[in-house]
């Protein structure tokens, strides 16, 4: 079933995409398409199959609580496009 | 034989007994990346400086007796592993600029061996593609024919592996990114058993799925690579404490009594005649060396391309939600912080991401989760199960990398299911976990290479390398070169 112009809106605004025209009706086509092509996951009887969200035995992998040093502030803010008095500076979030 | 010719034994024996220098090397590849490099696009970064510097330390370190066996030879570094200082783009607009402030795991074990970095190679963006024509900067070029793709995602390192620019390079396979351009350019390329190698230090794509590999020309060479950067990670929880082994000494072993299987599901129509010929004359070789061939079955093959779809872009959709232009990248202008991650991802990503972007976040939303994202990983459960049956009856698995040689630049391209169909033969070991290798196993028609996919059990990557190795030892493809 084709995804509608509404969905793919929805779907970019849920991903916070800002999509054109085109894009979005480029992507309806295309997405559509694989969807249509993974819908044969749907006729798979998996009643009694459990999911795998990992290949490996390990599960919850703690590390020791002890303080470590960690990498510097500033080198850590060296890459942001803006920074203010040790802090990465975003446009406002309450309007 | 000049130097760029050698293999990266011959260049670590050639170090190890004085005939060369770790800087002669280097410069001999710089040399060569500066001529080729840009008629194939295989370097995004190259790092002249750091490769010469690093030289002299590990010609220092020669003299003084204290070289590991991978001390002084140059290889390339895909750019989704960070080294500090050096940027790293995945391939895309929204890391440009970005200069990591740490090394990746694998980067810290290269150069604690003494290994000589020449640079960053292409990738598609966010390693998401089989054609490396996802890069936001320009497509790499198949050395064999560049009007054709090297595979992809880890393309660069292939293609500068293949043309002789780097000894060795490090790639990553998320659904075959490293076997796949491997295949297409005619080198040995290992995808490592999920939870070999850490993760530490490679910008995400599909956490579940994602494993950084070896491209090399030789099996005895991915051997020695593998050994420097597998083992546990205290940085990643999915790095597995099982002990490293030394790969290279299991490379003699004879295949006596080795079984092989021949999975039906992968010897099909729409697979290319000169490919399966040339895998099943592969197979033959193997027999002569003592192997046991029969037929398996991997009933649950045709699913994997629709679950790897499902569950790979759910993942990525999550790993993805970091670039909004706050902590690193560029960042769009806007009055409002919403407004600026729209504005932000939607300028700094490339058609692919945001595909598989939607089609994940579409997975994963209300309404859809179960019928997609969690009937996905049921159906991995039953594709794992496909492999863990198999392997009773048999020690290796043995089919096409690819169900085609290399393709022409653009004639995928807008065509998102024709181009995730190349994945067919290795997605399905992906979602499983386990080790495959391709190795070259001759070529077609056109001149273009062919590749052999060896897959074995978890954790079993010594007896994958002793099978390709053997498979070289008696074969002379690996020898072949591209002219350029």
């Amino acid at each position: 079933m084709p995804l509608t112009l509404e969905e793919v809106q929805h779907i970019a605004e849920l991903a916070k995409l800002e999509l054109t025209e085109e894009e979005q009706a480029q992507f309806r086509e295309q997405l559509s398409a694989v969807l249509d092509y993974a819908a044969q996951l749907r006729a798979v009887d998996t009643s009694a199959i459990p999911p795998t969200a990992t290949v490996l035995p390990l599960r919850t992998v703690l590390r020791d609580d002890v303080v470590k040093p960690s990498l510097r502030r500033e080198d850590l803010l060296a890459n942001a496009p803006e920074q203010e008095a040790g802090c990465f500076r975003v446009p406002a979030v309450l309007e | 034989m000049e130097l760029h010719g050698l293999s990266v034994t011959e260049a670590a024996a050639k170090l190890r007994s004085g005939e060369t220098t770790s800087v002669a090397l280097t410069e001999a590849m710089l040399k060569r990346i500066e001529a080729h490099n840009p008629a194939l696009n295989a370097f995004l970064t190259v790092t002249a400086d750091l490769a010469l510097e690093l030289a002299k330390q590990a010609d220092a370190r020669i003299k003084a007796g204290t070289a590991s066996p991978l001390t002084g030879v140059p290889i390339a570094i895909k750019d989704v592993i960070c080294i500090k200082g050096v940027q790293a783009t995945a391939g895309s607009l929204i890391l440009k600029g970005y200069r990591p402030p740490y090394n990746a795991t694998v980067v810290e074990k290269l150069l604690a061996a003494g290994v000589v970095i020449l640079g960053k190679t292409n990738t598609d963006e966010f390693a998401m593609g089989s054609s490396t024509e996802n890069s936001a900067y320009g497509p790499t070029r198949n050395p064999w024919d560049t009007s054709r793709v090297p595979g992809g995602s880890s393309g660069g390192s292939a293609a500068a592996v293949a043309a002789r620019l780097a000894f060795g390079a490090l790639g990553t396979d998320t659904g075959g990114s490293v076997r796949q351009p491997a295949s297409l350019c005619g080198v040995v390329g290992l995808k490592p058993s999920y939870g070999r190698v850490s993760r530490y230090g490679l910008i995400a794509f599909a956490s579940s799925l994602d494993q950084i590999g070896v491209i090399a020309r030789t099996a005895d060479d991915a051997a020695l690579l593998l050994e420097a950067i597998a083992g546990h990670d205290p940085n990643d929880g999915t790095s597995m404490p099982t002990p490293v082994p030394n790969y290279r000494s299991e490379l003699s072993g004879d295949l006596k009594g080795l079984r092989i299987g021949l999975p039906k599901e992968y010897f099909i129509s729409g697979v290319q005649t000169e490919v399966s010929d040339a895998v099943r004359a592969a197979v033959k070789v193997l027999e002569s060396l003592g192997a046991a061939v029969r037929e398996v079955s991997l009933p649950n093959t045709d699913l994997a391309l629709s679950t790897y779809y499902i569950i790979a872009p759910a993942e990525a959709s999550a790993n993805l939600a970091r670039f909004d232009g706050v902590r690193y990248g560029p960042r769009a202008d806007a009055d409002s912080m919403w407004d600026e991650y729209r504005k932000t991802r939607g300028a700094g990503f490339g058609p692919e991401v945001k595909r598989r972007i939607m089609l994940g976040t579409y997975a994963l939303s209300t309404g859809y989760y179960d019928a997609y994202y969690l009937q996905a990983q049921k159906v991995r459960t039953l594709i794992k199960g496909d492999f863990d049956t198999a392997f009773k009856d048999v020690d290796v698995i043995a089919c096409p990398t690819s169900p085609h040689t290399a393709f022409k630049i653009g004639e995928k391209v807008n065509d998102p299911l024709a181009m995730y169909l190349e994945d067919v033969f290795t997605l399905p070991g992906s979602l499983a976990g386990i080790a495959g290798v391709s190795v070259n196993c001759g070529f077609d028609g056109n001149g273009l290479p062919i590749g052999l996919q060896l897959l074995s059990p978890a954790f079993t990557e010594e007896r994958l390398l002793r099978v390709a190795h053997q498979y070289q030892q008696a074969t002379e493809w690996h020898k072949r070169s591209p002219k350029i």
